[in-house]
């Protein structure tokens, strides 16, 4: 099962980052918004490709006002 | 410390609300600033009040952290990215909130990722209720970003060790603290800072414990190459009046430098000559 932002989520095995995020409602595009699988960064150029294995852990982050 | 007032711009360099009078220009990592305030966005009320204090500051240069989409607000982060883009302002992701090595660096990687910089206000804290930084996980993560390109600012200690050993990793600038994060209890050791200013060649930007504007201008006279600021500005009664006065007061704290303090002495000096002074003779009996 796939865990994103830390929770449970219904998001297949075999999604790709481009998914993840259109699921989100998020632009292809989006400005402000970085993603790490695993613990790994995954670059604006492999969202595409970057296809998601069994429970993996998906971080999608955005900018918030911060010091 | 060179700097050359050029009077007839004493007045014109303000116009636009940044340069300050006759100073010279404030450069990190090549890039040359014109404003010496640095703003963080946190603590603001709204997006609007940010907006308005980032004008009235002149900063350049506007922290921003990262945090799990929709964890602020519903459209809070997008609108974040616009509002400071829309300012002119440039944008210096933070590792805020990052307690080991591994997880700033993941942070400024995924900042690099998401705002398109390799500018990073490097934060590893050590502890939860000072929000000290800690030393050997700071040397590790400048380090490591260091190695994978980035151009480091790091959040650190007024020790004047650390600060060198940051520096001679290749930091571009190190960023001690006056006082712990949002206390608002300005510069606990002057003498520290002095001494970083001395032991480093590159920026030091007071980060941390400003309060209010005398203590902006005290790390400014001490030395300083700039200062940030954030909850003073942004949980001020009067944002927007605030930032306006921590512009001055980097401003006037930068120029006093330049021009040179008078020694401290125990006892009074009079200003005034004492030749010439009249003499006017016993009173008139009555």
């Amino acid at each position: 099962m796939i865990v994103l932002n830390g929770e449970r989520s219904d998001v297949e095995v075999g999604t790709t980052v481009a998914g993840v995020l259109a699921g989100l409602g998020l632009a292809p595009d989006e400005r402000g918004v970085a993603v790490a699988v695993d613990g790994e960064v995954i670059p604006r150029t492999r969202w595409e490709s970057f296809a998601l294995g069994a429970d993996a852990r998906v971080e999608v982050l955005t900018a918030m006002q911060g010091g | 410390m060179a700097v050359e007032p050029q009077l007839g711009t004493t007045l014109g360099g303000r116009a636009d609300g940044r340069a300050g009078a006759g100073d010279d220009p404030f450069v990190v990592a090549g890039r040359e600033l014109r404003s010496r305030l640095l703003l963080g966005s946190g603590g603001f009320a709204s997006l609007e009040l940010l907006a308005d204090s980032v004008r009235a500051s002149g900063c350049e240069l506007v922290t921003v952290a990262l945090r799990r989409l929709g964890s602020g607000g519903a459209g809070q982060s997008g609108s974040l990215v616009d509002v400071l883009a829309a300012a002119g302002v440039t944008l210096l992701p933070n590792t805020a909130g990052c307690h080991t090595a591994r997880d700033a660096v993941l942070t400024a990687q995924m900042a690099r990722e998401a705002f398109r910089t390799d500018w990073v206000k490097l934060e590893v804290i050590g502890d939860e209720d000072t929000l000290m930084p800690d030393a050997p996980e700071l040397l590790r993560a400048a380090e490591e970003l260091l190695a994978d390109g980035f151009v480091v600012l790091p959040y650190t200690t007024d020790d004047p060790v650390l600060a060198r050993r940051l520096a001679d990793l290749g930091c571009a600038a190190v960023m001690p603290l006056g006082s712990p994060i949002g206390s608002g209890m300005g510069i606990r050791n002057p003498y520290n800072i002095s001494l970083i200013r001395e032991s480093v060649s590159v920026p030091v930007v007071l980060d941390a414990g400003i309060g209010t504007a005398s203590d902006a201008s005290l790390a400014m006279e001490l030395g300083c190459d700039a200062v940030m600021a954030a909850s003073a500005i942004s949980r001020a009664e009067d944002p927007v009046r605030m930032a306006w006065a921590m512009r001055d007061a980097v401003s006037a704290g930068r120029l006093a430098y330049g021009a040179g303090r008078i020694p401290r002495r125990t006892y009074a000096t009079p200003s005034t000559s004492h030749a010439g002074l009249a003499e006017f003779g016993p009173p008139p009996q009555a």
